[in-house]
């Protein structure tokens, strides 16, 4: 790393920190890497002073829960920590392959990798948790498909709460769901696609939230999409089960009619949901069910998703627009700002153990500053990396204009 | 009988174009005066067929390409019959040849094929929505000869078109499609055709094998054979691929000719005059008994494939009016 750069004064921006309470204009003082100081104090004359009038200055986004480490298109999204899946070539399941990963992004962006539960995400044998977790994995994941042995699982589960690792679970019944590429449903009927019912995950988030109560560790769903399955969640949260749920923007925004004209890029694990669902989604985010927003990341090449539907790799790029999409649902009155950025940084920060998601003094100087108006239309050919967002051409309000980790700006508009 | 709804019906006029689309790609994407067209046309191809001589090569230099992706007897020869009886250069490509199978990717199949400038392709693939993918892609028209489990078009309308002959009409008749519904491309185009141009259609299933919310595409779900084939006065038979059983969709075909093969038994409770069809090929002793389907008077299975090559002279015919220049007619995909 290089030198410590200059003092920065973020000056006169809506300052939200959702971990310290803090919603209101005043200068953010950056000094030596580190969150210096929050007020309406002048800043020092040899500070370089940013002027953020009308913009909100925030926490640099925590995403928890990407495929690929993919620093521009994290940069663009206001992104400074990213959480990385397992699911890569090979996947995470040596403490070998989790150091590495730990290093890729650095120093722009820091990537915290979760271990694969099981060698070679299998499902079977367990991977080396405790060694892996000594080598930097903030966490445990069954990667893109859930684990089938329900004896794999409670192992899994039980070993994992010995070392206070948070498990993170892909909840769908991989029996049910085994050639599936839409929810069972009107749309698909008609589509003539191989479909699953939409309780293949009521199936399996049951299943995790006995074991998790069972076992006492930490569970955390990545994605819950259905009105049954988070019911299930609200009533095990009530009588103390530690399960936190999350979500990617498109199944709080689409349903199962956005396959329509078989729309790969539409093609998304766990699939689209019906309305019901997806209203079901809304009113757990409004009520904090639903506690952290991730982009889901997952670039395909065109080749992978420029195949019939059934052919096309599931998964969606998300990083650049996770932020704006997040407003839209501020917006339509979801949830409020300070809420959302909590969902996007402070709630996973804590998840997993990490520095960041807090502007309070002595935090890492990890900050995006946007501009929470400003409109722009989904271009998918103005992206990073990979254009392949169900959100193509959508007009959304919110863009980034900064992004500060460790006091480096490495993004501005 | 056709004439009440023919195109060039006064209902038409005014500058109304009777069918336009550059691709026939789906049932779903029609209006039910489309389809009435599309049947209008293949009725003049009827008659015509049956004559000894055949003189009509209107589509004389134009290059038809077969793309089948998935294995075909009788739409790939089909389709091949009622492009050369037109006149037209027909060369088919089976899965056999294909550069697929060599890696590469459909769309750079497609692109191939476009290159060599065809004036109409012909595709059938085995993935839901692949022909709408490539037609995408492609600057001719494209005909859907069977995509997964999504659609079959040209079976849906030669299904409709021996029906209207044989029974006079199609509204307010009561049809029974029956079988392996879940699966089955046929029986969604034919839902949806058969519930636009007026019938009563009913689902006749095992639970295993209907698709939820069959409803959507305008059909009545029955999983007791007798009961779904009371009164009908169509009953549309699908055939069953034995490895269901490995799905474990069924138990044994023995078990499913037992609740679900058309018998005579059975069929006792259908209308006297009932018309039964099939798509073919049939497994005899599976999902049909033997002599229901050589019963002349009341099977259809041999006048279908009559009217599926009619049907795809018209649909080849229609669709290419564009580039032939005809007047009136624009796209074809151009």
């Amino acid at each position: 790393m290089t030198a410590s750069p200059k003092p920065l004064c973020l000056a006169g921006g809506r300052v939200i920190c959702p971990a310290t309470g803090h919603d209101g204009i005043a200068n953010l003082m950056i000094g030596s890497r580190q969150v210096t100081g929050l007020g309406d104090a002048p800043p020092p004359s040899h500070a370089e002073t940013i002027d953020c009038t009308g913009l909100v200055v925030a926490p640099g986004l925590v995403d928890a829960g990407v495929f690929r480490a993919d620093a521009r298109a994290f940069q663009m999204g206001g992104i400074t920590r990213a959480v990385l899946m397992p699911d890569q070539t090979p996947p995470l399941d040596d403490p070998a392959l989790v150091s590495f990963a730990r290093g890729v992004g650095k120093p722009d962006v820091w990537v915290h990798p979760l271990v694969a539960a099981t060698r070679g995400l299998l499902g079977e044998e367990l991977a080396e948790l405790g060694l892996a977790r000594e080598a930097g994995a903030v966490g445990v994941a069954t990667g893109r498909r859930g684990i089938a042995s329900s004896q794999v699982m409670h192992r899994l589960m039980a070993y994992a709460a010995s070392f206070d690792m948070v498990v993170v679970s892909h909840a769908e019944d991989p029996d049910l769901t085994r050639e599936a590429v839409a929810t069972e449903g009107e749309y698909a009927t008609r589509l003539g696609l191989h479909t699953a019912p939409a309780f293949a995950e009521t199936l399996a988030v049951a299943r995790e939230l006995r074991l998790a109560e069972a076992t006492g560790v930490r569970l955390h769903l990545r994605q819950v999409t259905t009105a049954e399955a988070l019911a299930l969640v609200r009533a095990a949260r009530a009588r103390g089960v530690r399960v936190t749920a999350g979500i990617t923007p498109a199944h709080a925004m689409m349903n199962e009619t956005a396959l329509a004209g078989f729309r790969s890029f539409c093609r998304l694990s766990p699939p689209l949901r019906c309305e019901e669902d997806r209203l079901a989604v809304v009113e757990a985010i409004a009520d904090g069910t639903i506690g952290i927003i991730a982009s889901g990341h997952d670039p395909q090449s065109q080749e992978a998703k420029r195949q019939p539907f059934a052919d096309a790799a599931p998964g969606m790029a998300g990083a650049e627009t996770l932020l704006a999409l997040g407003l839209t649902m501020v917006g339509a009155g979801t949830l409020r700002l300070p809420a959302l950025l909590a969902a996007l940084s402070t709630v996973p920060a804590a998840l997993f153990g990490l520095a960041g998601g807090s502007l309070a003094p002595g935090q890492p100087a990890d900050v995006v500053v946007f501009d929470q108006n400003a409109p722009w239309r989904i271009a998918p050919d103005r992206f990073a990396g990979a254009s392949n967002t169900p959100f193509d051409g959508l007009p959304v309000a919110g863009q980034v204009r900064r992004t500060i980790k460790g006091g480096d700006v490495l993004w501005q508009v | 009988m056709a004439s009440a709804h023919h195109p060039d019906h006064p209902a038409l006029a005014g500058g109304a174009h009777p069918f336009p689309h550059s691709h026939l790609l789906a049932i779903s994407a029609l209006k039910p005066w489309e389809m009435l067209y599309l049947l209008g046309e293949a009725e003049k191809w009827v008659d015509y067929n049956r004559a000894s001589a055949r003189t009509d090569h209107r589509l004389a230099g134009l290059t038809q390409i077969n793309a089948f992706f998935e294995p075909s007897t009788r739409t790939a020869l089909s389709f091949e019959i009622a492009g050369k009886r037109l006149g037209a250069d027909v060369v088919s490509l089976g899965v056999a040849g294909s550069s697929v199978k060599k890696g590469e990717t459909l769309l750079d199949t497609a692109l191939t094929l476009g290159a060599m400038r065809p004036d109409v392709i012909v595709i059938r693939h085995g993935s839901s929505g692949a022909v709408q993918l490539i037609a995408e892609k492609l600057d001719c028209p494209v005909l859907n000869a069977g995509d997964g489990r999504h659609e079959h078009p040209t079976q849906a309308l030669l299904d409709a078109l021996t029906i209207r002959r044989r029974k006079g009409r199609i509204e307010g008749l009561t049809v029974a499609i029956c079988g392996d519904i879940l699966h089955s491309r046929v029986a969604r185009s034919n839902f949806q055709l058969l519930a636009s141009l007026g019938a009563k259609v009913r689902a006749v299933a095992p639970p295993t094998l209907m698709p939820p919310f069959i409803e959507s595409l305008g059909a009545d779900p029955y999983t007791d054979m007798a009961a779904g084939l009371e009164g009908v006065d169509v009953v549309m038979m699908l055939r069953l691929q034995t490895e269901r059983m490995a799905g474990a969709f069924l138990p044994s075909t023995r078990e499913y000719y037992r609740f679900f093969g058309l018998t005579e038994a059975r069929l006792a409770r259908a209308a006297p005059d009932v018309l039964v069809m099939h798509p073919g090929p049939m497994n005899r002793g599976v999902e049909i008994e033997s002599a229901i389907a050589d019963d002349i008077v009341r099977s259809a299975v041999t006048e279908q494939v009559e009217m599926g090559v009619a049907v795809r002279m018209a649909c080849l015919d229609v669709l290419t009016r564009g580039r032939r220049g005809i007047e009136g007619w624009t796209g074809g995909a151009a």
